[in-house]
């Protein structure tokens, strides 16, 4: 069992992602925690393994080839704490995203309000919503008991009532779910979370405590009704979205151990990190973290006062790939394509990806069309994530997504882009920020791992986020306007820290950038003209310190919401273009 | 690096699991020999429930009406039964509407089980019973050709195997399907229209092997009758090497298709198998190997997708791609003499 990490200095943290798993390791250098190396190796949650352990042990198997020091044993058994001959490891933390979507059924008495709070629960784990009930089903009982054995559920959600209300009417919604589960056997029963009127606990025990493999209570997402609170109901899902992986998974239960019981769902670690740099770094603008692999699309956003969480396997780039076209044509994946794609080849190569999630682009053509999907993915999942963020946020237009400062963009699909504007402009195709942000990528993918550590170690995030272990790409600029293709739109002064200047006119419909390197600072001076807006309101300029990055200032004319010409062959000179200016070939 | 396995073997050990959906009875043998249409375990299954709120339609306590429901846990209830019978003068009569078997019992209410169906669990492929699953199946071990596909119907079946794909990259038409098919398994290159299907369906035949399948297609394949297995993918892609040649050579014997819908976290594959006389018990082939030169390999993605060669080199340290991502690969020489450099995370071990 692994040491407190409050006494460790050391620290190995293991995600295992649907197609890879990683091993990374911290170390304090220099009185300061640092991110030192980390190894991969293809999970191992899928046959012939079955059992994610393999990949862990390979993983850190990799990792100790580069560290040059022994972490696992003889019997390949983590070595802990640390050893005076400098090996083992002195904590272990996990995250976990390996597995099938979690089949769940929501229960709620009003479809507009504790259903809905369900559904955003729900949402904060890589589950699959396969039924719903609430007090305006029209289906009979009996419907009601064969609809929910069909669903196969690994999970119910029960929200509803709030705290001292309506308990009569939950109470005959959950005579269903008990006698659907009453039927099925022993091992298929699925686990329940009651999130609801806290005053009936007791008869919700009553009535199905015996019918799940395990009944868990958390406080009600639904105090009253204009009130939610997801937080502590999330925290308790998360926990369960990991015995459900036990039941499903060989290997998650060794994975838990190791850790000490710090092993917790990546979306779930990834939202927690948000919530704390949301409350380390508060401004009035949000922080956005959005990460794009096989699993799952994952979007989390922290306010000033409001967190959300919003994970969609269905907008995973793996298995689930050709279930992104219940949500989209295939006309409007191929409108991101630099290339000419007929819809005939898209759709096949989707099918053909979604055999083989771990597979890669080799070729520029696949690549082509993996990031046209990614895109068109993760564009769907932050409009379907926008419909959850407050409605006091700051930004330019309700419509527009809102000013965030700054995003952090991760994920295979983003962190793995053969170059930094790759990954960038894939971000400001789909989530097309406006006014003024900073686009950081976390190349390695330490955004859940420091979640994952930050509820027992808050020094360790803070110290390797500020270590330069991310990317930052550099400073985005994304006036909203409604200009003709060529007006100008803006025009922006760079004053480098030693007094020199660079200057640049911004016209509408173009991408451009200004050089500043990581680590440089300067002070940006913008013009705005035909009503641009960058955050200082229509028309208005101002001048703003801006950090450096990869790629520099980038200012992206093209407009909000981003739309790009109906003809084909305009559109893909266009990409190839805004390509280019990105670092491109 | 470990390397996954598709398995396109000319003789193996096969062992599979033959199980039930839902808990049954088995009725095979330790030991006993197995055809494909042996039932080897039966189960029955209701997909329907009718709840009776007696306490209701009595209008009594539900404590009262427990008393009064005239059926246990698991009894069963014949169509028209009274269920339980109310007090007083003129007292309510509670009927089941249909026949069942009583599923839970409390509460005032009764739940039955309706529209209960039998499921017989056919042995699906010839060998011998080497292990019973209490209550659940049976597992067969067997020894011949293996070759395993990546899409199946669900359907399982077996029959004389006919070659009328004279190459790899062959197309099934309508027009290819005449009577003489009828009641084979048929190694049938792509399928690029609907009509291919249906044709099939109308001779019957008793299973389809083919290299591809227009996704637009996969609805209709799901609901064909007869076992559809895909070899190499979706769209047209001719069927590798390997598996065109091993199948073909095997026209004329008698095949066994099992289009086994594919589970990547289960293990679950479609496969075609082809029983072979043995004098001896050959060895089950590896479901995992390591990387190295000299392993024949097929390619899951471009370039050179779906084609069958040999790990010529493994390349140190990562790789620049053509695609501009970096990447563990290898330099691997195709049939034709090419070689190319591929991923290994794109690759899988033929085996």
């Amino acid at each position: 069992m692994a040491s407190s990490l409050i006494d460790g200095n050391s620290i190995l943290a293991i995600d295992v992602g649907a197609a890879n798993t990683r091993a990374v390791f911290f170390d304090v250098v220099e009185g300061e925690y640092r991110f030192v190396a980390s190894g991969i190796a293809p999970s191992t949650a899928e046959a012939p393994y079955k059992d994610v352990s393999e990949g862990v042990r390979n993983a850190i198997g990799n990792l100790q080839a580069i560290l040059g020091r022994a972490l696992l044993d003889n019997s390949r058994n983590l070595i802990t704490p640390s050893q005076p001959n400098g090996s083992g490891v002195d904590a272990l933390v996990a995250t976990l995203s390996a597995g099938p979507t979690i089949r769940t059924v929501l229960v709620g008495l009003l479809k507009d309000v504790s259903l809905e709070s369900a559904r955003r629960l729900a949402e904060s784990t890589y589950m699959r919503i396969v039924e719903t009930l609430n007090i305006s089903d029209r289906r009979k009982p009996d419907q009601q008991i064969d609809a929910v054995l069909r669903a196969r559920p690994d999970l119910i959600v029960i929200a509803g009532g709030t705290d001292g209300g309506a308990s009569r009417s939950i109470q005959k919604l959950l005579e269903p779910i008990g006698l659907a589960s009453f039927t099925m056997p022993d091992d298929k029963r699925p686990a329940v979370l009651y999130a609801g009127n806290e005053k009936i606990e007791e008869e919700i025990k009553t009535l199905i405590g015996s019918l799940a493999t395990s009944l868990h209570f958390s406080p009600n997402v639904r105090p009253s009704l204009d009130t939610e609170d997801l937080e502590p109901a999330q925290r308790e899902l998360a926990r369960m979205t990991i015995n459900i992986r036990k039941r499903q998974i060989r290997g998650v239960d060794l994975l838990d151990s190791w850790s000490g019981g710090h092993l917790l769902p990546t979306a779930y670690a990834t939202g927690r990190m948000v919530r704390f740099l949301a409350k380390v770094y508060s401004s009035k603008k949000g922080i956005l973290s959005v990460d794009l692999g096989a699993s799952a699309a994952i979007i989390s956003a922290g306010f000033s006062d409001k967190s959300t969480l919003n994970v969609y396997p269905q907008f995973g780039l793996g298995e689930n790939l050709t279930g992104l076209l219940n949500y989209t044509k295939l006309e409007d994946i191929l409108r991101w394509s630099s290339l000419d794609v007929s819809p005939g080849v898209l759709r096949d190569y989707m099918y053909q990806k979604a055999m083989y999630p771990s597979a890669i682009a080799a070729t520029k053509e696949d690549l082509a069309i993996s990031q046209a999907i990614a895109r068109q993915a993760l564009y769907l999942a932050m409009q379907s994530a926008r419909r959850d963020f407050p409605r006091n946020v700051a930004g330019i237009k309700p419509t527009l997504t809102p000013l965030f400062e700054p995003i952090l963009a991760g994920g295979g699909a983003l962190s793995d882009a053969s170059r930094p504007g790759q990954g960038l402009l894939l971000l400001l195709d789909s989530i097309q920020p406006v006014g003024v942000t900073t686009v950081i990528i976390d190349q390695n993918n330490l955004l859940p791992l420091l979640g994952v550590t930050a509820s027992q170690n808050n020094i360790l995030p803070v110290q390797v986020l500020e270590s330069g272990a991310f990317l930052s790409v550099g400073t985005v600029v994304a006036p909203v306007v409604s200009a003709a293709y060529g007006t100008p739109i803006l025009r922006a002064t760079l004053t480098y820290e030693n007094g020199t200047e660079s200057r640049m006119d911004l016209k509408y419909g173009s991408l451009e950038t200004l050089p500043l390197s990581s680590g440089e600072a300067g002070k940006l001076t913008v013009q705005c003209l035909r009503g641009a807006d960058v955050g200082f309101g229509p028309g208005r300029g101002g001048t703003i310190p801006v950090s450096g990055g990869a790629l520099g200032v980038v200012f992206d004319g093209r407009g909000r919401p981003l739309d790009l010409p109906a003809d084909g062959v305009r559109r893909r000179e266009l990409i190839k273009k805004w390509n280019w200016t990105l670092g491109g070939e | 690096m470990q390397a996954p396995v598709h398995h396109i073997v000319g003789l193996t050990s096969i062992v599979r699991e033959r199980l039930l959906p839902v808990s049954g009875t088995v009725l095979a043998r330790l030991n006993q020999k197995v055809s494909p249409t042996d039932v080897v375990a039966e189960a029955t299954w209701s997909r329907e429930h009718v709840l009776l709120n007696v306490a209701h339609q009595l209008h009594v306590r539900p404590e009262v009406a427990d008393r009064l429901i005239k059926f246990n846990f698991k009894d069963m209830v014949p169509a028209n039964a009274e269920v339980a019978i109310g007090e007083g003068l003129f007292p309510r009569v509670v009927r089941a509407p249909r026949e069942g078997r009583v599923a839970a019992v409390g509460g005032g209410q009764v739940l039955l089980e309706v529209g209960e169906s039998k499921i017989e669990l056919r042995a699906g492929i010839p060998g011998t019973v080497i292990e019973i699953v209490p209550n659940r199946g049976v597992i067969i071990q067997t020894a011949g050709a293996l070759v395993q596909g990546i899409w199946g119907n669900g359907r399982i079946d077996s029959g004389l195997l006919v070659n009328i794909a004279e190459k790899p990259d062959g197309v099934l038409t309508a027009d290819r399907l005449d009577v003489s098919l009828r009641g084979s398994i048929i190694l049938a290159g792509m399928v690029k229209d609907a009509e291919a299907l249906q044709a099939a369906a109308e001779l019957p035949v008793r299973g389809l092997i083919l290299s591809s399948l227009n996704p637009s297609f996969i609805q209709l394949a799901r609901e064909m009758r007869y076992p559809i297995v895909v070899t190499d993918g979706f769209g047209s892609m001719p069927m590798n090497s390997a598996a065109f040649r091993l199948l073909s050579t095997n026209a004329k014997r008698d095949v066994t298709v099992n289009a086994e819908v594919f589970d990547r976290y289960s293990g679950a594959r479609p496969e075609v198998i082809i029983t072979l006389p043995i004098s001896s018990e050959p060895p089950a082939s590896r479901e995992v190997e390591t990387f190295a030169p000299g392993l024949q390999v097929r390619m899951r993605r471009p370039p050179a997708m779906g084609m069958i060669g040999v790990i010529s080199a493994i390349k140190p340290g990562l790789t620049t791609l053509p695609s501009g991502l970096h990447a563990h690969a290898a330099d691997v020489k195709l049939e034709n003499g090419e070689t190319v450099v591929v991923p290994l995370v794109n690759l899988e071990v033929v085996g």
